[in-house]
């Protein structure tokens, strides 16, 4: 048998969008190729703040502070 | 969605659909005519005749010699698609001339560029080598799918349809059951899905061909290069065998799972498959096994869209849906798409 494909679990690439199912958990983590971070639990709204970039995207540093890491969708842009 | 982008490559036939024949078949709603000169490269002109638009692969047209009989006044075309002889007189009018489409012949498929043949890069074709690699044996086919390409896009990247749709062939309830990974490489216009089931049961699909049976690890590793080629990396092994740190893989069996998805019409798809194996290479049997089952699970979800293509034809545009976690792949393809949609209406700008 032939060797196993590199680990496609992160992809290179500056523009990579990144969206993990939270284990245990119905929630979406996205993650924007600038590192901001934000959890969802629709898609859809998911997609409309990852493409809204930089619109609402801060590092996660300065995230913990706002409160934009680790919540869910409530006052997401959906411009 | 309905229509589909231009100026992209699509896969208009497996490479062995194509020998010394007339060929012909509708990509993007323009009709095709192929055949394989006695060089052995194939061409891809307009199955039209310029004079009264009869078929030039419907007989009594007929190939001579590289040149191709129109079969109704017997205009004749050569195969870089200029006039060579009109009937009745030995003037050819300036204007008869075979559209022709760029072509490429690659992985044992046909590749045709559908929009301005100033804009095909052939570099842009995204690759899959297994299907003519000799350390892959392949089964392949083609069904024809009545319901829009975009639909078929749909059931590919969110495959936790296979435990309700495909039970009893590929699907098992570890499925649907766990989460995956989506990640989208915009600058590239690549869509990856990955679910990973570390301790799975093994479906009939996999049982019979690789022999393990009772549990395994199965991992699902899909690459979508919109707006026709989707490949699935499906990785079988015993529970608990993960890959080498040098990328070496002894105790996995690998299934290369190949579709490209080519719009026909607005509402019709040519739905071409794949199965690429790296064991039991010489095994008939096998083959004649994987063949059979994905075929059946193809032609299981050709019967599901072409339901729902007449449910959806059927009701007004902007009709509602409902995503949720498992639609996240689908919906990142669906904004690809839209994208190239949008650049492909767009004078000057393609992506």
């Amino acid at each position: 048998m032939n060797p196993a494909p590199a680990n496609r679990s992160v992809h290179p690439g500056d523009r990579v969008y990144r969206v993990h199912w939270v284990l245990g958990t119905d929630r979406l983590r996205a993650v924007c190729h600038c590192s901001a971070e934000r959890e969802f639990e629709d898609p859809v709204q998911l997609w409309e703040w990852l493409l809204s970039h930089p619109d609402g995207h801060v590092a996660p540093q300065s995230t913990s502070d706002s409160g934009a890491t680790g919540t869910p969708e409530r006052g997401v842009r959906t411009a | 969605m309905t229509g589909f982008p231009r100026d992209q490559w699509y896969v208009a036939a497996y490479s062995s659909e194509i020998g010394p024949e007339l060929f012909s078949r509708t990509i993007c709603a323009e009709p095709i005519l192929f055949w394989r000169t006695r060089s052995g490269q194939v061409t891809a002109m307009s199955d039209r005749c310029v004079h009264r638009r009869f078929p030039l692969s419907q007989a009594p047209s007929r190939l001579v010699d590289d040149q191709v009989i129109c079969g109704y006044h017997g205009f004749t075309y050569g195969a870089d698609g200029g006039c060579t002889a009109v009937p009745g007189q030995t003037r050819i009018p300036r204007t008869a001339r075979l559209r022709r489409y760029p072509l490429v012949e690659q992985d044992s498929l046909v590749w045709v560029f559908i929009g301005d043949p100033a804009r095909a890069d052939a570099a842009r074709i995204p690759r899959a080598p297994y299907l003519d690699s000799p350390d892959y044996t392949t089964v392949a086919g083609m069904e024809p799918l009545a319901a829009r390409f975009s639909l078929l896009v749909d059931n590919l990247l969110d495959l936790s349809h296979e435990t309700y749709l495909h039970g009893g062939y590929i699907g098992t309830p570890e499925v649907a059951a766990t989460p995956i990974t989506t990640e989208v490489d915009d600058e590239a216009g690549v869509v990856h899905v990955s679910r990973h089931m570390a301790d799975a049961e093994c479906p009939p699909f996999y049982a019979k061909s690789t022999g393990l049976h009772g549990r395994i690890s199965r991992w699902q590793d899909i690459e979508y290069t919109p707006p026709c080629l989707y490949k699935l990396h499906s990785r079988i092994a015993p529970v608990g065998s993960v890959p080498n740190a040098d990328g070496s893989d002894p105790d996995a069996f690998h299934v290369e799972v190949v579709y490209a998805i080519t719009p026909e019409t607005e509402h019709s798809t040519h739905d071409f498959w794949a199965v690429a194996r790296d064991f039991a290479l010489d095994d008939q049997d096998v083959s004649a096994f994987l063949a059979e089952n994905n075929r059946t699970v193809v032609l299981q979800d050709v019967a599901a869209l072409n339901v729902l293509e007449r449910v959806i034809a059927g009701e007004p545009e902007g009709y509602q849906e409902l995503s949720i976690n498992i639609d996240t792949g689908g919906l990142a393809a669906r904004r690809l798409l839209r994208r190239q949609l949008d650049a492909s209406r767009t004078p000057g700008v393609a992506s």
